[in-house]
């Protein structure tokens, strides 16, 4: 016996292949979110890469439709999402430049962790959180409220406050979907998409013209008031007026840690996982499962939440009901986390990934004459579905290859079944 | 019955694999594996989990393709890429697992896939049920074509596909551990049924652990272990004890010893016990039972008698409608598996893979399964993982399970190796009563053996162990009481040395049970 060459990873039991009625018993007793994160898991960090390039060339062969050169279109979205700032050799006004746009783009990967955490966190668990842009408008009315109403407290503690209340709000928002799953068996992808739609035309309602929370300082405007200094985030890079970048991203990255830490390390995540493994089996043990979906679903909310507030502190200081209608920050979540494979360090890298799109793509940063921005932010959307697809096919793919073994040796690794084991047994 | 069919066992083999080599990367799962089967003969195909059973039908069944090796059917050399082409060639398989869709009926199960047609496409019903009637009464698997599958009984399901293969026009028939799932009475149906198939020139591969099974019903036997093929015996001549031999490689206790049981006081008590089942039938009624310190008491009856819902009742998975669950006159009834589990009740579940193990958790985190909560593995909401690394080691060592240590995943570990992983932990938790629910189910004579002598060890330390079980040679085994559970009730208390057939009437609630009772 010995911890010989078995490593940390799921991918080995989909791969394992050697006794097929072991292999039906593992998928049947899966969820099926379980059985997707088994699959997604696999692969380590090449299939992801891989399906961000094809998503990428797919999208390069649309540019070329359009009659651009898609190099040329690429380059300039780079340099719009400021990553050149990255290179020594950049200097002087390239280098200030790149400085702004890089400023963006992490502006933009601070929400997109924190909403990709808040879908990662329920696939663990065993859940589809569609809910992720419900639970970040809730929390995104609550942020604005308390930074705006509350004016006269100090700094930091009018900042705790609009963060915790914005976490809570986006957390009971999710919860509900929680609940409902427990006491009735709604199932989450339904009931997550319905709460979506209630929390667009609640903050809708807040603050168009003549609505309750609209700011009567701009009669004419549906917006919301605008937050108090004291609620807003120190900007630690660039300039304040120039949307420098605050210290949200740091916020996000602690989340991070504590998603690792709570899924790794505490009892919380280790129930967390059984249920989401395998609900019969966390019975078994002893575990509440039904209660675990309330938990799980009102954290995965208070992480939605906490984006929320990011960008609301950071940067944009109040809420157009144009803007809640539009956002598509939520459902940007759900491609990080299944580019990111629910793990803590490839939420980080596909929230970048996808920040730095939305930058490179935006009005602001991308080069007129090169690709009209007006057009290219659609890029990115198309990008992302893409990559969903891709993501999504990528379990059909790995099906087929398995099926037809040796096809895709490259991608697999050794395969270490039941065989090797019984192998070493002997 | 080899003699039913002369003509046959002179002829050319219905299938013939040779020198059938799989390999999956550096693992050999089939060495040069030869086997064949005649028209009209029963050809058992025997070995421990893990042996390369499963495989070498696999790539029968077109479902892998032979790293090396040639098939032949009718002594004509085949090709099979996929499980069509399979059917095309009259190899028919049933699988452990049925492939069966719940909500439809038993006729359109058997036609799915080829479908009678009348003009216009439409299904032709009539001709189904018919060609079904007319297969089942040649073979004498008795089905209802209308009955919907989910309503018909596990044996049913497998007499359905039997038929699915042989409407496919099935000569080579592979029935994949068959008696697996079936209760005592739904074997010996399924042995007349082989008969038949047999004396109608069926060639059969019958897999199976079981010795006495394929002792029974086979004319040859090749065992393999590790996928290599050990010999191919006749029937004649075979014991219980040869076979077993070959099976394992070295000598086998076919019955643990065990010196008489030094019973104490009574740690479990059940009384008047009502449970509801999922369709809120009343499947556990009014039952009573205690088990005593140092006893182990069998609960022996027919599947689907209650047992289930009994054994969630007590270790809290189910909710009772009345009665009491006492545990040293602590009554835990209805207040969860948390509380039985602390009143010191442990469980080996009957299935390992829906409730026993995570699959996709390591060891160490399946050790930890039942007792995350206790001090030991983890502190104000931390998990403590060196110390659940550590116990995890220390058992797997002690119970000898092999495949991967403490962070290998509970999934790439074979059928014998999990079951002990689940024996481990329930045994660890050092309970005072102990349910186990088929402990052995799908095991091997080697495992058997295993968790044999260490249910008895318990018993030995002084816990009250209840035995479920519907193998009659495990409960005369292990068992010092022998209570028969029919239609949710107690229905007759025996010795261990109780005749087979007595045992069997009372488990089918005839009138040996009222007097008994």
């Amino acid at each position: 016996m010995s911890d010989r060459d078995v490593e940390p990873d799921v991918e080995q039991i989909i791969e394992g292949g050697a006794e097929p009625g072991q292999e039906e018993a593992l998928e049947a007793s899966l969820t099926s979110p379980a059985r997707l994160t088994a699959y997604l898991r696999r692969g380590g960090v090449i299939v992801p890469i891989l399906t961000t390039v094809i998503a990428f060339l797919v999208a390069g062969v649309v540019v070329l439709l359009t009659g651009h050169d898609p190099l040329n279109t690429y380059s300039a979205i780079f340099k719009g999402t400021g990553l050149n700032w990255l290179f020594p050799w950049v200097s002087g006004t390239e280098r200030s430049a790149a400085a702004l746009a890089l400023q963006q783009t992490l502006i933009q990967t601070t929400v997109l962790i924190m909403v990709g955490l808040a879908v990662a966190f329920a696939f663990r668990a065993g859940l589809f959180n569609i809910g992720g842009q419900g639970q970040y408008t809730m929390g995104a009315i609550a942020a604005v409220w308390v930074g705006s109403s509350l004016s006269g407290l100090p700094p930091v503690l009018h900042i705790i406050l609009a963060i915790a209340l914005a976490a809570l709000a986006g957390a009971i928002w999710a919860g509900i979907a929680g609940l409902l799953k427990a006491v009735a068996g709604v199932h989450e992808v339904i009931s997550t998409i319905m709460l979506n739609w209630i929390a667009i035309w609640i903050g809708v309602y807040l603050f168009q013209l003549g609505g309750p929370l609209q700011d009567p300082s701009q009669p004419s405007t549906p917006v919301s008031k605008t937050i108090a200094a004291s609620a807003k985030l120190p900007v630690f890079w660039g300039s304040a007026q120039l949307q420098g970048l605050d210290i949200g991203i740091f916020i996000a990255l602690a989340a991070v840690v504590a998603f690792a830490i709570i899924i790794n390390r505490t009892r919380l995540g280790y129930e967390v996982r059984a249920v989401g493994f395998n609900p019969d089996a966390a019975s078994y043990a002893g575990m509440n499962v039904r209660r675990n979906y309330v938990r799980v679903m009102f954290i995965c909310g208070a992480f939605a939440g906490v984006g929320a507030a990011m960008d609301i502190l950071g940067w944009k200081f109040s809420l157009f009901t144009n803007d809640i209608q539009t956002s598509q920050i939520g459902f940007l979540g759900i491609a990080v986390a299944l580019l990111g494979r629910n793990t803590a360090g490839g939420t980080v890298a596909a929230a970048l990934l996808f920040g730095a799109l939305l930058t490179g793509t935006s009005q602001r940063n991308l080069d007129p004459t090169v690709f009209d921005p007006n057009l290219a932010q659609y890029l990115t959307y198309m990008i992302q579905g893409l990559i969903v697809l891709l993501v999504s096919t990528d379990v059909i793919a790995l099906r087929v290859l398995k099926g037809g073994r040796g096809i895709a040796v490259g991608l697999r690794r050794k395969p270490r079944g039941p065989q090797a084991t019984e192998e070493s047994a002997a | 019955m080899t003699d039913s069919s002369p003509s046959a066992s002179s002829g050319a083999p219905a299938l013939e694999l040779r020198g059938i080599t799989k390999r999956f990367g550096s693992v050999v799962a089939n060495d040069r594996v030869d086997f064949d089967v005649r028209a009209g003969e029963v050809h058992a195909l025997l070995g421990e989990n893990g042996a390369g059973k499963s495989t070498l039908m696999s790539v029968l069944y077109g479902l892998y393709k032979p790293t090396e090796g040639e098939i032949f059917v009718d002594g004509r050399q085949v090709e099979i890429d996929s499980p069509s082409a399979a059917i095309n060639l009259g190899i028919g398989m049933v699988h452990q697992h049925f492939m069966l869709v719940p909500v439809m009926t038993v006729a359109e199960n058997i036609v799915l896939g080829q479908e009678p047609k009348r003009a216009g496409g439409m299904l032709d019903f009539a001709a189904a049920r018919a060609r079904v009637r007319e297969l089942s009464d040649r073979y004498g698997l008795a089905v209802d074509p209308d009955a919907t599958i989910e309503d018909v009984t596990v044996g049913a399901q497998q007499r359905v596909e039997i038929l699915r293969a042989l409407y496919r026009g099935a000569r080579i028939l592979v029935l994949d551990e068959p008696s697996a799932v079936l209760t005592a009475q739904e074997v010996i149906e399924l042995m007349a049924v082989i008969q038949r198939l047999k004396q109608d020139g069926t060639a059969i591969v019958f897999i199976s652990h079981k010795l006495h099974e394929v002792l029974e019903v086979a004319d040859r036997i090749t065992v393999l272990r590790r996928g290599k093929r050990v010999d191919t015996v006749p029937r004649a001549g075979a014991t219980e004890r040869s076979l077993a031999q070959l099976v394992v490689g070295r000598d086998v206790l076919l019955a643990v010893d065990k010196h008489a049981a030094k019973a104490g006081d009574p740690l479990l008590h059940v009384d008047e016990l009502f449970v509801r089942d999922d369709r809120e039938l009343m499947a556990v009624d009014g039952l009573s039972l205690s088990v005593r310190a140092g006893e182990i008491v069998a609960l022996a009856g027919v599947d689907g008698n209650g047992q289930q819902e009994l054994v969630e009742a007590i270790t809290g998975l189910r909710l009772p409608e009345s009665g009491s669950v006492v545990v040293e006159g602590q009554d835990i009834a209805g207040r969860g598996v948390r509380a039985a589990t602390e009143a010191g009740i442990a469980h080996i579940a009957e299935d390992r893979h829906r409730r026993g193990l995570v699959l996709p958790f390591t060891l160490t985190e399946n050790m930890a399964l039942r007792e995350y909560r206790r001090p030991l593995f983890s502190a104000r909401g931390w998990l403590r993982l060196r110390r659940m690394r550590e116990r995890a080691r220390k058992l797997l060592h002690e119970f000898d399970v092999r495949g991967g240590g403490p962070e290998a995943f509970a999934v790439s570990l074979s059928g014998g190796n999990q079951q002990k992983v689940c024996v481990a932990r329930e045994i660890a938790s050092e309970p005072k009563v102990l349910i186990a629910h088929q402990p052995t189910r799908g095991l091997d004579v080697g495992a058997i053996e295993f968790v044999h002598r260490r249910l008895i060890g318990e018993r030995d330390k002084g816990r009250a162990v209840l035995l479920v079980s519907l193998e009659y040679e495990e409960v005369r085994a292990l068992a010092d009481r022998i209570l028969v559970i029919f239609e949710g009730k107690i229905v007759g208390e025996f010795p261990p040395d109780v005749t087979e057939e007595t045992l069997g009437i009372a488990m089918t609630g005839g009138d040996a049970a009222a007097e008994a009772a």
